[in-house]
């Protein structure tokens, strides 16, 4: 699934690390979701979008969408 | 320290608790057995704690997925496992029918945990392929 999570971390000019460490999951958990190579759960994407201060949609791109 | 580094560390330790007692057991039980000095019961338990050992070895990597609390790694875990248990059982079974033609000699049942652990490595180097990282180190 396509997102827009390494566009908001360069943003914030948060490294993979810091947004690992940001999230308590790995930082190679970053690089997969960043590339698309793994789906968050729903309770991630929660975290991930309440850290950013969006919503879930305005991360995570609809595959119906794509 | 992260809570994936405390399972880790757990199941580390858990590990090598259980490797000290599968090589005392195997050394002694197996000097005892050559030197013809265990009874019957004896026998009995020299054999089994090894094999319980082993036992242990799958109850600690069930713990450690259990407690990994990073999903995308546990992911890795679990299909690392899987891809280890395909392998071991899918060997097992066509050296099981090759020994029933008499095509190859038969072998320990022991062997097959050991083909097992060996597939984590390939299942490990699949998540490498797959995923771009070869996930927890176990």
């Amino acid at each position: 699934m396509k997102n827009r999570l390494k566009i908001l971390r360069a943003e914030r000019g948060w490294s993979q690390q810091v947004l690992a460490e940001r999230l308590q999951v790995s930082r190679q958990s970053i690089n997969a979701i960043e590339t698309g190579k793994y789906d968050p759960s729903l309770p991630l994407a929660f975290r991930i979008a309440e850290l950013f201060g969006l919503t879930i949609e305005q991360i995570f791109i609809s595959p119906s969408q794509d | 320290m992260s809570p994936n580094k405390l399972a880790q560390r757990r199941y580390l330790w858990r590990i090598l608790a259980v490797v000290t007692v599968y090589m005392v057991a195997v050394v002694i039980g197996g000097r005892l057995h050559h030197a013809g000095q265990l009874s019957p019961a004896g026998a009995v338990a020299a054999a089994l704690v090894p094999g319980l050992c082993i036992a242990a070895t799958f109850w600690a990597i069930g713990r450690f997925i259990v407690e990994l609390e990073d999903e995308f790694m546990r992911m890795l875990m679990v299909r690392q496992s899987l891809i280890a248990t395909a392998f071991a059982l899918s060997i097992a079974a066509i050296h099981g029918f090759l020994s029933s033609f008499d095509l190859v000699a038969r072998i320990d049942a022991y062997w097959w945990p050991v083909s097992w652990f060996f597939g984590l490595g390939i299942g490990a180097a699949a998540n490498r392929i797959r995923y771009g990282t070869w996930g927890q180190c176990l």
